[in-house]
Order: structure tokens, then C-alpha cells, then sequence
């Protein structure tokens, strides 16, 4: 647990603009995506509902959310989930913690999980379209990602080209790390090659609720706590796949943020890699470098939800170990384990890092 | 110290909170079992707003496959993370020796006793026949 907030700090405004790498906009019914539809896929919709849809009992296999994933104070007056209200997200975030750029993660009925891979494209494709004209056109201070169904390698290749080519809003593209298969294997690859030619970086964020690979390598988990455990291992799989299978040997321009997934396993993560490869570097002579390098060259972190040790600053062992010019602060609005910019970074830092880690590390990656 | 009117009694029902301003701080006012608390609106970890969580109890267990509901109505919950606090002492549940919500005094006063005075009431006309919430800060 951190030392509490204490009385004299609740007046601390956020003085310093930053950069919110998290920001989860969603819809308020499937209807705010029909304009973005073909007639085609409108009627698909329509006659077999939405993505990762549940018939009848309107739950998940598996404990996914407490609180049904959202902040209790963040429910818009009008009605519909939070995060779907622009208002809402400006009075209740942009405007009190003076964000000055928010990344959106788009993460509802993007697709990425669907079976179906034609109604994937459709939903990626019309959720990218709704995310520009239905937020970023109406917030100077909103950017997009684009959300691409992995599995649909030649559609998404198709969609980041065409995306990067509309827009300078579109500033990342977000794939689910709960993939078919481990991301570094070459099926994925054309996606690695229109991500590092559009110039921007590639955004991974626990995503899924059903479909994909399960969060935990031994099965589904049976808590939520259990699940949100996952977040941080089954990105560790996907970091050690995406180096081992030399993925930044072929793309060596491809960078790559982690949103919620912690960063406190990272070097850990790296010295046993190092290890191994000293001893077994002739399995994968296509690696030229340590594993540890191209981690710290080619992943960047984001803080929420940050570690809290009973002793704050044994994160800053950690954030020495990474480099201060790869933490970058994620608030995950509106969601319930939302991190405050005022609160959430409790160590001993300078005024220089700091600024890094709200404003200007983000703002280096995705040249905002 | 001033006396604050913040409430009548009937305005907050057992198991409900009203969110209230006194100088200048956002104060919650509850009532649990016909007792009544006030708790200042500020989570102390991160600053969410406590009038806006739930008011709960504690699940608890003796072991795997037991399981019951305790002290229902003295926990509120922070709409943001989640720590539970109970009401009547502001003490979080999970570390309750550091970790606390600002408790204010708090008594409940007939009309006929406050109208001598000295109290601030802005927000309504107080009448000897109601009983009210009265803050001290």
C-alpha cells in the first residue's frame, strides 16, 4: 500500500499538461457504428449480433471485470457505458487533469477476436472511421489508434495503409495481444512491415474478452484478480516471442508500446533471456544482439496500473533499469483501476523525469 | 469551530449519503442504522470521489466454499480502486492503522435548539418542528 493522500496534497492541481497513452472510448449501442457499415455487414450485425456477442445471458466465460470494468463515477447522465459520452470524458478528465493529448484505445467491437475475419474488417474498419469522425474530429486533443483484427493479416496490412495515408490522427496501431498465435511468428509479419512503413508505433493493450488464446498459459483463469495477473505474463510471452523470432532483426524501425501491462517484470524478463542466450545462441543465430537490447530499443511502457511497493522507490531501480526515456503515464479512463496524474506517480523523482514520464517520452514516440 | 447545517435528518435515509460543501471542502454525510457520519469526499489514495461508491459490506470466509456477508451498510466502497473504509471510523479495511478518511464532528440537533443559534445554514430555513444534520468545522 502507498502512504496515503495526505489533506494538504488534495489541492495539488495537475500544473504540468500531459500525454494520457490510455484513454478507452467506446459506443453507446452498436447504432453508433451502423453509419460506418455496409449494408452487408449492417445486416449481419443486425440478425447475429455483436462482436463476442452471448445470446442470451449477456456475461463473459470467464471473470473479466470488477465493477463491470468501469469507474462507478464515470456513468454519463444520458446513459450508455462510460466512455461513451465526449462531454463526459472532457469535464470529468481532459479538462480538470489538463491532458493535453489523449491516445484513444479503441478497444469495443474493434473486431480484433472475431472468427469471422470478413466481419472483423468490417468492425476494425468502421470503428477506426468512428473513432476519427465521432472523437477526434470534435477534440483537438485526441489521437487515434488503429485497431486491425491481427488474425486478417492482408485486410489489416490494407487498413494501416489506407488509414496512415487519411489521416496524421491515426498515430499507432493497436493489435490484440491475445492472438491466434504468439505474436512474433511470421504470420503476423506483412502487419510489422505497414506498421513500420506508416512510421508509427505498434500498440499492445490487453484486450479480449472471449476469443483468442487464453490470458493464462495454463487455461482460462478462475478470478478476476487471477485475470488481471495475466495482463503483465501474457505480455512477457508475446515480448519473448516477438525477439526470439527475430522480428526486430527484419523490422528494425518497429516500435512497440505496452499499455497496462505493468513494467516491474521487464528486467527480470531480460536477464534470464540474456542468460539463455549465452548458453544457447546457436538455436537462433538470427539474432545478432541480446535479448535485453532489443527489448530496451524497441519497447516502450506504460505506467497504469502502476506497481505499488510498500517502498515506492524500488520502482525507480526498475525505471533505471528500462530508461527513463521509455515509462510513459497511462490514466486507463473510465476504467475502474483508472490511475490519477496527480497520485498515481508516488516515487522520488526529478522535475525533468517526471515530465518525461507525463508528457515528453509519449510525445517523442508518436511525435505528437 | 462553526456549527454548519448541512441537512434535515429525513433528508438522509439509513443506508444513504448526501454529499455536502462547508467552507469550501466536499463532505459526505451518512447515515447507518440511523447514525449518522460525516467523511470528506476524498479517497486517501488517490483522490476519488467516496459520495459516488457503493455502501456495502464485507464479504468474508472461513475458508474456500464458505462464504457470508458481514457488518452489511458500514463499508463504503471508493468508486475508483475500490478500498473499502468503514463509515463509522473512516478506516480503510485493507490498512486500517495508515490509511484513514478525514472524519468531521458530526450531531444531530432539534430545530428549536439551533434556531438560538450560532450556526450557518445557507442553503435552508431552519424551523423549530425538524431535527437537522450539524456539521462542526
Amino acid at each position: 500500500m502507498n502512504a496515503p493522500v495526505l489533506e494538504r496534497d488534495l489541492r495539488i492541481r495537475q500544473k504540468l499538461t500531459f500525454v494520457d497513452c490510455d484513454i478507452h472510448p467506446v459506443q453507446q449501442s452498436d447504432a453508433d457504428l451502423h453509419p460506418y457499415l455496409s449494408a452487408r455487414w449492417l445486416e449481419h450485425l443486425k440478425s447475429f449480433g455483436g462482436h463476442t456477442r452471448q445470446g442470451v445471458i449477456g456475461q463473459q466465460t470467464h471473470p473479466r471485470m470488477m465493477a463491470a470494468g468501469q469507474r462507478a463515477d464515470a456513468y454519463p447522465k444520458r446513459g450508455g457505458p462510460p466512455g461513451s459520452d465526449l462531454q463526459l470524458l472532457q469535464t470529468q478528465h481532459l479538462d480538470p487533469n489538463a491532458v493535453e493529448i489523449g491516445m484513444l484505445v479503441a478497444l469495443s467491437r474493434g473486431g480484433m477476436e472475431e472468427r469471422n475475419l470478413d466481419y472483423g474488417a468490417a468492425l476494425s474498419h468502421a470503428v477506426n472511421s468512428w473513432q476519427l469522425h465521432d472523437w477526434v474530429e470534435k477534440d483537438s486533443r485526441l489521437r487515434a489508434g488503429i485497431v486491425v483484427p491481427q488474425e486478417n493479416a492482408p485486410y489489416a496490412v490494407r487498413e494501416i495503409e489506407e488509414r496512415a495515408a487519411q489521416s496524421p490522427a491515426y498515430k499507432q496501431v493497436i493489435i490484440s495481444p491475445k492472438s491466434a498465435e504468439p505474436l512474433g511468428r511470421q504470420k503476423y509479419w506483412p502487419i510489422y512491415a505497414a506498421v513500420e512503413a506508416a512510421g508509427i508505433p505498434l500498440g499492445l493493450h490487453p484486450a479480449a474478452t472471449t476469443g483468442g488464446n487464453p490470458s493464462s498459459g495454463t487455461g482460462w483463469p478462475t478470478f478476476y484478480m487471477q485475470e488481471h495477473y495475466t495482463f503483465g505474463t501474457n505480455m512477457e510471452s508475446n515480448v519473448v516471442s516477438l525477439v526470439m523470432e527475430g522480428v526486430f532483426e527484419r523490422f528494425p524501425g518497429l516500435k512497440v508500446s505496452l499499455i497496462e501491462s505493468g513494467f516491474s517484470w521487464v528486467p527480470a524478463l531480460a536477464w534470464r533471456m540474456d542468460k539463455h542466450f549465452e548458453r544457447m545462441h546457436r538455436e537462433v543465430p538470427h539474432l545478432k544482439r541480446k535479448p535485453s537490447e532489443y527489448i530496451r530499443d524497441h519497447f516502450w511502457f506504460c505506467t497504469q496500473p502502476i506497481d505499488e511497493p510498500e517502498k515506492p522507490h524500488h520502482i525507480l531501480d526498475i525505471i533505471e533499469w528500462i530508461g527513463w526515456d521509455r515509462i510513459m503515464f497511462s490514466s486507463d479512463y473510465p476504467h475502474w483501476d483508472f490511475d490519477d496524474p496527480k497520485y498515481a506517480l508516488t516515487f522520488k523523482m526529478t522535475e525533468a523525469q517526471r515530465a518525461m514520464i507525463l508528457r515528453d517520452n509519449a510525445k517523442t514516440l508518436y511525435r505528437l | 469551530m462553526t456549527r454548519h447545517v448541512v441537512a434535515t435528518v429525513e433528508e438522509v435515509a439509513p443506508g444513504t449519503s448526501k454529499l455536502v460543501q462547508v467552507k469550501g471542502r466536499e463532505i459526505g454525510v451518512f447515515n447507518v442504522d440511523g447514525d449518522f457520519y460525516a467523511l470528506a469526499n476524498r479517497c486517501p489514495h488517490e483522490g476519488g470521489s467516496l459520495c459516488q461508491g457503493r455502501i456495502t459490506g464485507l464479504v468474508k470466509s472461513e475458508g474456500p466454499g464458505q462464504y457470508s456477508i458481514e457488518r452489511k451498510g458500514e463499508f463504503l466502497r471508493c468508486p475508483w480502486h475500490g478500498w473499502e473504509f468503514d463509515i463509522r471510523t473512516g478506516q480503510s479495511y485493507c490498512d486500517p492503522n495508515s490509511v484513514k478518511i478525514r472524519q468531521f464532528q458530526i450531531a444531530v440537533e432539534p430545530g428549536e435548539d439551533l434556531v438560538k443559534g450560532p450556526y450557518v445554514a445557507e442553503s435552508f430555513p431552519v424551523s423549530v418542528e425538524e431535527n437537522y444534520v450539524v456539521v462542526e468545522l
